[in-house]
């Protein structure tokens, strides 16, 4: 035997979790409220997701391409910006409006500032809103079965008081809305499967979803009917499970995750309360994600018997 | 109530079942055996021999060259060929006696006499431990005459017997508790003598449940002796999350166990101790696991310190395919090996021989901040953070994050899904750290 053998440095092992499968069991979590999405809202639905992730994954591989960079669609992470970009877009939407927010979550929210890993900011969400101020009609047309119709937090927003008929047709998801927030039960049963496989911890969307609940049980009139209605009428539930914990734009000390996630029930809970729109959840994602640097400077864990003095 | 363990680990492939079953062999060495002066933590131990000098088995062939030591001990008769430098498991080149077998095994005089552990004082059996050359035979080499004398010995009030072995693939520990366990016990009780108030405690994961059966069974009329399963859980056997495990109670990386009241020592460090003091018989043998999809016969060997790592595969038959990685210890802390000419030392525990390597051709990709390496550290520290500052080569924040608490057990590298090399940039950082500090 005169042939020397491998030598690195210890673990000589590793665990077969990868990036790809990590997304792609965000994107196998996405297919319930994707399949919902498209049962109610129709082809369209189909189409727009289709567009949302071919535009993504483009985008991705022509700048990286134009700027001799490798090559990395293989780590599907495009493909999840580009679904959670799609889901949430109006099933009614002029495809090249989504086709454009695929740029620019690619392009400037995520490559420009370094590519996977180096965005501040969710990209799809970022894109949405950049699309929700430039195209503010378009974006919020929302139709159910051919007729335009408001979404329920828009009717509670001018005064409609939401009974138990309404909450049940919201945690179907027979309600007007983007393709992918209006099951909630779609919504869950892919936040089962992502807790499951421990893709994603409870810490953020149980801090989000609690704090905004009692956010708005106080200053919503104490109210539980409208609590339920606000956590299954709009974009919460899927911007609880599958948008604020998005690894890249969210803290990564455990703490840290809960306080991230209770600084997103208040935003939301403001935005939506108080604010001019009736939906809050982008808007709070997004400018949550700018405090994560200062949020993780402050969570940094005590480590392992630091308590303890030198005898 | 769960069983005993700590927050974080992992649980990668066990592969204990390719050699569990393998009772303990003795394996006698042909060629010439080789002693390093330097297989322990501490000064180097000083020669006594010299060139053309003959020495029998048992023979203290260098004494300990400091305070933190340890002496050597010749497990062979022979002739010194001389003193040069050898390459050890860890790379490094170290001055070692080579001693020529004669084959003959002649002991020195008084080797193997039975002794009672009562008829001795403390002191007695702490030379007896020093003299023996013992040290931590887990893996740390720490020597144990030293572990044994705290400044405090009345505040020690648990001795533990670290029978985790949590490494993925040894077995050798595990042999030892189910062939020889009243040897374990026997040097435990050996411990005890020295600490008055303390309790003894062997904590063994519960992937070995006969281990666990077998030392309840004989300690359950002793006293001070108990025997505490831990959850399979790596790294379990580590020195500070065991001493959470079995105590509750935390130590930092500037801490000694003692300083908690605790002393820790190895399955096989206990053996010996017993070997030492109540055979008369010093460090002269080490159980050695080999194992690994390569190996044709997977053994587990009680083996001469300073038999060729070579001799041990061809004895179990050679290598069944061609190995691409040899690794001295496991796959999560083992060092390994470019070639099998490497003596068997003190810390040796397992030669793990893998026809792939499942490391060298992985390509690290970016960083998605996915936290998995937070949640996996025992050490509960951020290794995501401390990479970023690695890489910078900035030793103020790699300590302001605590850097210095890694106990360099690979969980991070392990989980890491962009295959970051985190644990080898920590163990270059902690170095350069440690450096600095002692230039002051």
């Amino acid at each position: 035997m005169n042939k020397l053998l491998n030598v690195s440095s210890s673990p000589h092992t590793r665990s077969d979790v990868t990036t790809r499968n990590l997304m792609f069991d965000v994107v196998i979590a996405m297919i319930p409220t994707s399949l919902y999405g498209i049962w109610q809202f129709g082809v369209s639905a189909l189409l727009i997701l289709i567009v949302t992730v071919l535009s993504c994954v483009l985008s991705e591989y022509v700048y990286e391409k134009a700027l001799h960079k490798p090559i990395t669609i293989g780590d599907m992470s495009a493909v999840v910006t580009g679904m959670i970009l799609g889901l949430n877009m109006p099933p009614t939407i002029p495809l090249w409006i989504p086709a454009l927010g695929g740029v620019f979550a690619i392009i400037v929210v995520k490559q420009l500032y370094g590519g996977l890993g180096q965005n501040f900011m969710n990209p799809a969400l970022a894109a949405r809103c950049f699309l929700l101020i430039s195209f503010a009609n378009k974006m919020s047309s929302f139709t159910l079965d051919g007729v335009t119709g408001a979404t329920p937090l828009a009717l509670m927003k001018s005064g409609t008081v939401m009974g138990p008929n309404e909450i049940s047709a919201m945690f179907v998801g027979r309600i007007p809305g983007t393709i992918g927030e209006v099951s909630t039960i779609a919504l869950l049963i892919g936040a089962a499967y992502l807790l499951y496989k421990k893709v994603i911890s409870i810490r953020i969307p149980g801090a989000y979803i609690v704090t905004f609940a009692i956010f708005v049980f106080i200053f919503g009139g104490m109210d539980l009917n409208k609590v339920l209605a606000h956590l299954c009428g709009g974009g919460l539930i899927f911007g609880a499970f599958f948008m604020a914990t998005d690894y890249v734009t969210s803290p990564i000390t455990p703490n840290g995750q809960i306080v991230f996630g209770v600084l997103l029930g208040v935003l939301t809970g403001l935005f939506r309360l108080f604010g001019g729109s009736a939906e809050g959840v982008s808007y709070a994602i997004i400018i949550s994600n700018l405090f994560v640097p200062l949020i993780e400077r402050f969570t940094l864990p005590a480590a392992f018997g630091k308590e303890g003095k030198k005898a | 109530m769960g069983l005993a363990t700590f927050v974080g680990g992992i649980h990668p492939y066990e592969g204990k079942e390719l050699s569990e079953n393998q009772p303990m062999e003795v394996l006698m060495p042909k060629g010439e055996l080789v002693f390093p002066l330097s297989q322990h933590i501490g000064a180097p131990a000083k020669a006594l021999v010299k060139k053309g000098d003959q020495v029998l088995a048992g023979q203290k062939i260098a004494e300990a060259g400091g305070f933190v030591s340890a002496v050597v001990i010749s497990s062979v008769s022979g002739t010194v060929k001389g003193i040069e430098k050898r390459r050890m498991a860890n790379g490094g080149m170290v001055d070692s006696i080579i001693v020529e077998n004669d084959g003959q095994y002649k002991t020195a005089e008084g080797i193997g006499a039975e002794r009672d552990m009562d008829s001795l004082s403390k002191e007695e059996i702490l030379n007896i431990v020093k003299e023996a050359g013992i040290v931590g035979l887990g893996g740390a080499g720490f020597p144990t005459h030293v572990k044994l004398a705290p400044k405090n010995p009345e505040k020690i009030d648990y001795i533990i017997i670290n029978g985790a072995e949590c490494e993925p693939y040894l077995t050798s520990d595990y042999r030892r508790m189910i062939e020889e366990p009243e040897k374990v016990i026997g040097g435990l009780k050996a411990i005890l003598k020295l600490f008055d108030g303390a309790k003894g405690v062997i904590g063994i994961e519960d992937n070995k449940p006969e281990a666990i059966k077998k030392m309840t069974e004989l300690v359950k009329d002793e006293p001070r002796i108990e025997v505490c399963p831990l959850k399979t859980k790596y790294p379990q056997g580590g020195e500070r999350t065991l001493i959470y495990a079995v105590t509750g109670r935390k130590i930092n990386s500037s801490m000694l166990p003692a300083d908690a009241g605790c002393i820790v020592d190895n399955v096989d460090t206990a053996a010996a101790i017993y070997m030492a003091v109540c055979r008369s018989t010093p460090l002269m043998t080490k159980t050695v696991t080999l194992t690994g999809d390569a190996i044709a016969n997977t053994k587990n060997y009680s083996v001469l310190l300073g038999t060729c790592y070579q001799e041990l595969v061809d004895a179990a038959g050679g290598f069944k395919k061609d190995p691409e990685k040899i690794i001295s210890g496991g796959p999560m802390m083992g060092q390994a090996l470019f070639d099998l000419n490497i003596p068997v030392a003190k810390t040796s525990s397992s030669l793990t021989c893998l026809s792939k390597d499942d490391v060298a051709a992985m390509e690290p990709s970016a960083c998605i901040r996915c936290g998995r390496c937070v949640s996996v550290c025992p050490s509960r520290i951020v290794p995501q953070k401390m990479y970023r500052a690695a890489l910078k080569h900035d030793m103020d924040e790699f300590v302001r994050l605590n850097g210095m608490e890694c106990c360099e057990c690979g969980c991070c590298s392990y989980i890491c899904p962009a295959r970051k090399p985190l644990t080898q940039s920590f163990k270059e950082m902690r170095k350069a750290v440690a450096a600095a500090r002692r230039k002051g």
